[in-house]
């Protein structure tokens, strides 16, 4: 587009947009910000309990059904496909241990994040993009309030909180579909099963577990609610907020898995 | 229609802006407006779409912050105080959104409790209903009190919006367009709904608006934003009697079709 031509009397100051490199450290600096607002803001008093708990309740509400379902399957699917690699060094009553470790160490936490990221990320995205879109975020400033208390803080703490519990919720689906098919191919009982799985399991797997899913929980809530709450207007910055809080939300979320794993294999001998 | 007069006007001056600057990007937006809104009057601010009017009141209420110039809101600096001032200065100031802005996951009770229970802690549940019912009650919908905003009409929201702002008894109203788009009947309800604010609570305004019979039934003065500035300030005769084209349109089209 010929840009001289038609460029009104009023917009006459030369045009600065800044470069790629240096808009990626802005956005840097701004996330920043938005975290350390935070932790400065989210622990002062006046707390606003009844709508952590409404967020809390919404988050386990949205995502329990999907949870539910990918975990059971993910059991049944893992132990089934695992059995044939174990049967081959005659060590298919190490099932239960194999199946009780990978589930706490890696696929709950990641599962239940992946869909929270979904399906919770992008409603908080799409949920703020919009009350910042038709000004009613703007309308709760006006009012002496302080929007970000209300709508930032209960989210990113209700995702922080809740993750974790979702996770183990997952982990127990996760073992119910791994009992139901081993015992429908051994001849373990669900007593014996459940021992020998959580006799594998130590002390430093739950704290891991637990550690990891907080920290997937918190970037979930902070994604999500830091792309809404910074979208631009219109409606596309409705969308592209609450899809920009899908993708960055995941990426981190692996990103962090991978940091964690290595991390925690310091403490394993 | 006569222009209202309302005796009680007051020379202290609760709104001071001298010198104010702001642009978008390359886009300048305001280019040295100066303004005085005097305690107890009701000022009308006209001017075209896209002049800059809801910047002005947003940059009053620190919404925005001017480039340059001084914004002075009952006696404060705007852009020079703590958050914490702000929010004090914000309580003193209602504001009425454009598009209304009501919390669309609340009913119209909790929209307008909203602002009230997070700024007036030790209220009882009482009180806070009574105030609640108090504001739906002057703006006349206490029958919409438990309905969703996606429920209620245009107007009626609008009349919800300044309600949710009156609830904390500002001294200085803000209203952003209050009857575009809304027909002559509502119109006439919200001009008196805004007279009525002005003399039951004693408050000043700054009523925006595209509409001349809105802005000679509420308005004790007249400015017309033109080209970033306020350059034809007074009574309606004044900023009517002139035939500079920018503003001729406006009389025309509202008293002559
Ligand atoms: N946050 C913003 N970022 C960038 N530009 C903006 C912003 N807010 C307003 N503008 C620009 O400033 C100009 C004035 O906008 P404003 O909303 O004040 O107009 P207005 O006088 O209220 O018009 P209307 O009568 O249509 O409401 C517009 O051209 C708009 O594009
Ligand atoms: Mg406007």
């Amino acid at each position: 587009m010929d840009k001289t031509a038609e460029t009104p009397a009023h917009i006459r100051k030369e045009v600065k947009t800044p470069g790629k490199l240096s808009r990626m450290f802005l956005s840097f600096y701004d996330v920043c910000q938005f975290v350390t607002r935070f932790f400065k803001e989210g622990f002062l008093p006046p707390y606003e309990g009844k709508e952590l708990m409404r967020q809390c309740y919404d988050i386990g509400y949205r995502s329990l059904a999907l949870i539910s379902l990918t975990g059971f399957i993910t059991g049944i699917v893992f132990t089934k496909q695992s059995r044939p690699s174990l049967a081959e060094f005659g060590a298919t009553s190490w099932l239960p241990s194999l199946v009780g470790i990978a589930l706490l160490r890696t696929l709950a936490p990641l599962l239940t994040s992946l869909i929270a990221a979904g399906k919770v990320g992008s409603s908080i995205g799409a949920e703020l993009g919009s009350m910042r879109v038709t000004e009613q975020i703007d309308a709760m400033e006006v009012s002496a309030t302080n929007p970000f208390k209300f709508l930032v803080t209960t989210r990113v703490l209700a995702a922080t909180i809740t993750i974790p519990i979702l996770t183990f919720y997952t982990a127990m689906v996760g073992m119910l579909g791994a009992l139901l098919n081993v015992s429908l191919f051994e001849d373990t009982s669900a007593r014996a099963f459940f021992q020998m799985s959580l006799e594998s399991i130590t002390f430093l797997d739950i704290t891991a577990s637990t550690v990891k899913a907080i920290l997937f929980g918190f970037t979930i809530g902070i994604v999500g609610c830091y792309q809404g709450y910074n979208s631009s207007k219109g409606t596309e910055g409705v969308g592209k907020a609450a899809n920009s809080a899908v993708v960055i939300g995941m990426f981190l979320i692996f990103i962090e898995e991978i940091i964690s794993v290595q991390f925690f294999s310091l403490f394993r001998t | 229609m006569e222009q209202k007069k309302t005796t009680d006007i007051g020379q202290e001056k609760v709104i001071e802006v001298k010198g104010l600057y702001k642009s978008f990007g390359n886009y300048d937006v305001l280019k040295g407006v100066d303004l005085d809104l005097h305690r107890r009057e009701n000022l009308v601010v006209l001017g075209k779409s896209g002049t800059g009017k809801s910047v002005l009141i947003k940059i009053l209420v620190g919404l925005l912050s001017p480039d340059e110039g001084e914004v002075k809101v009952l006696g404060q600096h705007v852009d020079q105080i703590s958050y914490k001032q702000l929010l004090d200065l914000r309580l003193k100031v209602g504001f009425s959104f454009q598009n209304s802005a009501l919390y669309d996951s609340m009913t119209v009770r909790q929209n307008l409790e909203f602002p009230l229970v997070r700024n007036q802690r030790k209220l009882t549940k009482g009180e806070v209903n009574q105030a609640v019912e108090r504001v739906l009650d002057a703006v006349g919908l206490l029958q919409t009190i438990n309905q969703m905003p996606s429920e209620l009409s245009g107007g009626q929201r609008k009349r919800v919006g300044i309600a949710r702002t009156l609830i904390l008894q500002p001294e200085v109203m803000l209203y952003d367009e209050p009857t575009a788009g809304l027909d002559p009947i509502t119109c006439l309800e919200i001009n008196s709904l805004i007279n009525e604010v002005q003399e039951r609570f004693h408050t000043s305004s700054i009523v925006i608006t595209h509409d001349l019979t809105c802005a000679k039934a509420v308005g004790n003065r007249v400015a017309m934003l033109l080209d970033g500035k306020f350059e034809r300030q007074g009574t309606f005769e004044e900023v009517f009697n002139t035939s500079d084209e920018r503003v001729k349109p406006f009389y025309d089209y509202n008293f002559i079709q």
